[in-house]
């Protein structure tokens, strides 16, 4: 293992030395960010490589107007919340699903948990909170069809699932965006293959390179990264073969593509995004939460002083947010980015923190 | 209890009348079967052969009851064994208090008093005195227990955060997060290819072998909720100390490991049951160590970090990651919550 670092780093401190100045990589997936953290692996990166931690983490992008319908929903009694975990603590304009204390909350791992909770409970209507990204919804489709086929009217998704590829298209497009390349995730791309990212780089020649999340494969997908800069190039690579193809699980897009169509939804901290956001077709919207209990989603501002969405774009760190640390923490989150596991604010904080030394 | 009875637990049982004798008589009596316990006086009268006795407590609420590796009544009594064990006690006597709710079945009940039973025996501890309630349906869920024991200090054993010193050793005796990830996959029902089983032990017999013959013991606990993340930082707390860990020699189950990862936790945050971290001094790690891989609870036992001076303004605990990086080790919020994707 040594051996492979020292090569990793010798390809690095080659791409520093080339461009002289600051190079900025990002890492589009929250699963990254946890695990660089985790790993140590920024302390040991040469000090001109910079990592940004992106808008890959499915909590953090999503909307406070999706996060407030979510809280409103779980007023009614006669529904039950089934969410994913890392959900439950974000904060809405009315406290969170855990501080709420609210009963009809349950925490799934996944949205056939969620359809189980409608068959057991057929006095109730079981809304799924469907965030996530193309991971995530191919198992969001399956459950609306299984809902449709068994008829479990009770059933229904609000969906906040979103797309990488409009994200990052949206990031290179803001004037102000200071990344150099992209270290893509593992698992979305098992889903969209690598070649969904031949588009970003022919059209903004920046380096895209998939990777796993153990921390050898990060390692060595920043090293490709640096490869290609050192070469002047700007090409779809990957460290993470065998188990990411060039065109992806075609059968888990194709159930996505029949139940969900993309439209210009709203990020947090990013805005609106062309085709970024995923909502149910027109056949399905009776599975559509928005639709069953007559609400709209209004895009709302971030709560007041939080700079999650900087922060998702890359464009500061964390600890550049003047509440990180002293008002945000992970035991009294303000920010999404704090409270999700995934959330580049809560790896700063539980991982990264570097405290004063006495001089 | 006879056949009208014998089903499911009613509120009767708790009420202090003939069922609850009955239960007392039936299920619990002939299990904990000893003559302290057998005089069903108010309190138990215990001889104890030292004057410096150590008491803890602890209540139980696990759910799933039942788990591989475990159960809520192995649980009870190994919790309280292990308070009292890494303190620096030799257990003598625990008390077994029972709160049913209301038509948990019988058979359930007798299972769980098998394991504690055995689980007890296997420790050489008594339990002397107990309690039974029964609440309505719905005020509880299934069975919550409470154990609270009594222990007598093992001679020369006085630890404490005081006793620390920069260059001691923190040493672990196996496998980090087993019992936190075999419960959480069971809740959750997910299925790994390997069996993750819960290290669920009474670790008495082990610390108090390590005490007897090591006199460079300067503190113990056992890193249950909050993993031994959280029991690293009590003692950089407790002793304003910085501590610094080795990623490399932690030794992990990979399922275990496959499992965390999975779900986005770090082990150093998960339960254990069945660990203890042990802080010695650097002369005797190496017999505390010893000691651990000679017995059937440390055969992993690991020197995995040292103690040092804190340089900052308020201690750290970091650790050398196996790539070779550093990173600080926090104790966490304190709600295990599983990851999107």
């Amino acid at each position: 293992m040594l051996n492979r670092i020292m090569t990793a780093h010798r390809q690095m401190d080659a791409a520093c030395e080339k461009v002289g100045g600051q190079i900025n990589i990002m890492e589009v997936c929250g699963t990254h960010t946890v695990s660089i953290f985790r790993n140590g692996i920024r302390p040991t990166l040469p000090r001109r490589l910079k990592l940004l931690s992106g808008p890959g983490c499915p909590v953090c992008v999503t909307d406070q107007g999706f996060i407030d319908v979510m809280l409103e929903l779980a007023q009614h009694d006669d529904c039950i919340i089934a969410t994913y975990g890392d959900m439950v603590r974000v904060p809405g304009r009315a406290g969170s699903l855990e501080t709420n204390h609210l009963s009809n909350v349950k925490v799934v791992l996944s949205s056939d948990d969620a359809l189980k909770l409608a068959e057991k409970h057929p006095d109730k209507t079981v809304v799924f909170i469907a965030v996530g990204f193309e991971t995530t919804t191919p198992a969001t489709a399956v459950a609306v069809g299984e809902a449709d086929r068994k008829g479990i009217e009770n059933f229904c998704v609000l969906s906040g699932h979103k797309l990488v590829i409009p994200a990052m298209r949206a990031l290179l497009s803001d004037a102000n965006n200071k990344i150099d390349a992209f270290l893509c995730p593992g698992h979305v791309s098992v889903i969209i293959g690598s070649e969904a990212y031949g588009e970003i780089v022919s059209e903004f020649a920046r380096p895209c390179v998939v990777a796993g999340f153990e921390p050898m494969q990060i390692i060595e997908g920043l090293a490709e990264i640096c490869r290609q800069i050192v070469r002047g190039t700007a090409q779809v690579g990957s460290v993470y073969q065998g188990v990411v193809s060039a065109a992806g699980n075609t059968t888990a897009r194709k159930i996505v593509a029949e139940y969900f169509e993309p439209y210009d939804g709203y990020w947090r901290g990013l805005g609106t995004i062309a085709g970024g956001t995923l909502r149910l077709k027109d056949k399905y919207k009776r599975f559509d939460a928005l639709e069953r209990f007559g609400i709209e989603e209004i895009p709302a501002e971030e709560l007041a002083g939080c700079l999650c969405g900087k922060v998702l774009s890359g464009l500061i760190d964390p600890p550049e947010c003047g509440m990180f640390e002293n008002k945000c923490t992970p035991d009294t989150p303000v920010g999404p980015c704090m409270v999700s596991s995934e959330g580049a604010c809560a790896a700063w904080y539980k991982y990264g923190r570097i405290r004063k030394r006495r001089s | 209890m006879n056949q009208r009875e014998d089903k499911k637990i009613l509120l009767a049982h708790g009420g202090g009348g003939r069922l609850t004798s009955n239960l007392i008589s039936s299920l619990i009596l002939p299990r904990f079967d000893n003559e302290v316990l057998g005089k069903l006086t108010d309190s138990a009268a215990i001889e104890l052969s030292s004057s410096s006795v150590l008491f803890t407590t602890d209540s139980f609420v696990v759910k799933p009851l039942f788990f591989k590796g475990g159960d809520i009544g192995k649980l009870s009594v190994c919790g309280t064994v292990n308070d009292l064990a890494v303190a620096g006690a030799k257990p003598v006597a625990l008390s077994l208090s029972l709160i049913i709710e209301e038509g948990f079945e019988t058979a359930l009940l007798e299972r769980i008093l098998d394991s504690a039973a055995n689980t007890a025996a296997e420790a050489g501890v008594r339990i002397v005195t107990g309690d039974t309630k029964v609440v309505e349906k719905g005020s509880a869920d299934g069975i919550f227990i409470n154990t609270a024991g009594i222990g007598t200090r093992v001679a020369g054993a006085e630890l404490s955060f005081d006793k620390i010193t920069p260059g001691d050793c923190i040493i672990i005796n196996g496998t980090i997060g087993d019992h936190g990830m075999a419960i959480m996959s069971k809740r959750e029902g997910i299925e790994f290819e390997l069996s993750i089983e819960s290290d669920c032990a009474c670790l008495a017999d082990l610390t108090c072998k390590i005490l007897e013959s090591t006199p460079g013991v300067r503190f113990m606990r056992d890193p249950t909720r909050g993993g031994v993340a959280a029991v690293l930082n009590e003692i950089a707390e407790g002793r304003r100390c910085d501590i610094e860990i080795n990623e490399k020699p932690v030794p992990v189950n990979p399922a275990v490991k496959a499992a965390a990862d999975m779900l986005g936790f770090d082990l150093l945050d998960i339960a254990n049951e069945g660990k203890v971290l042990i802080v010695a001094s650097q002369d005797s790690a190496e017999a505390v160590l010893n000691i651990c891989r000679n017995h059937p609870l440390g055969r992993q036992g690991q020197v995995i970090g040292r103690v040092a001076e804190t340089a900052a303004e308020a201690p750290i605990v970091e650790m050398i990651t196996a790539i070779g990086g550093k990173r600080i080790v926090r104790t966490p919020y304190g709600r295990d919550l599983p990851r999107i994707c």
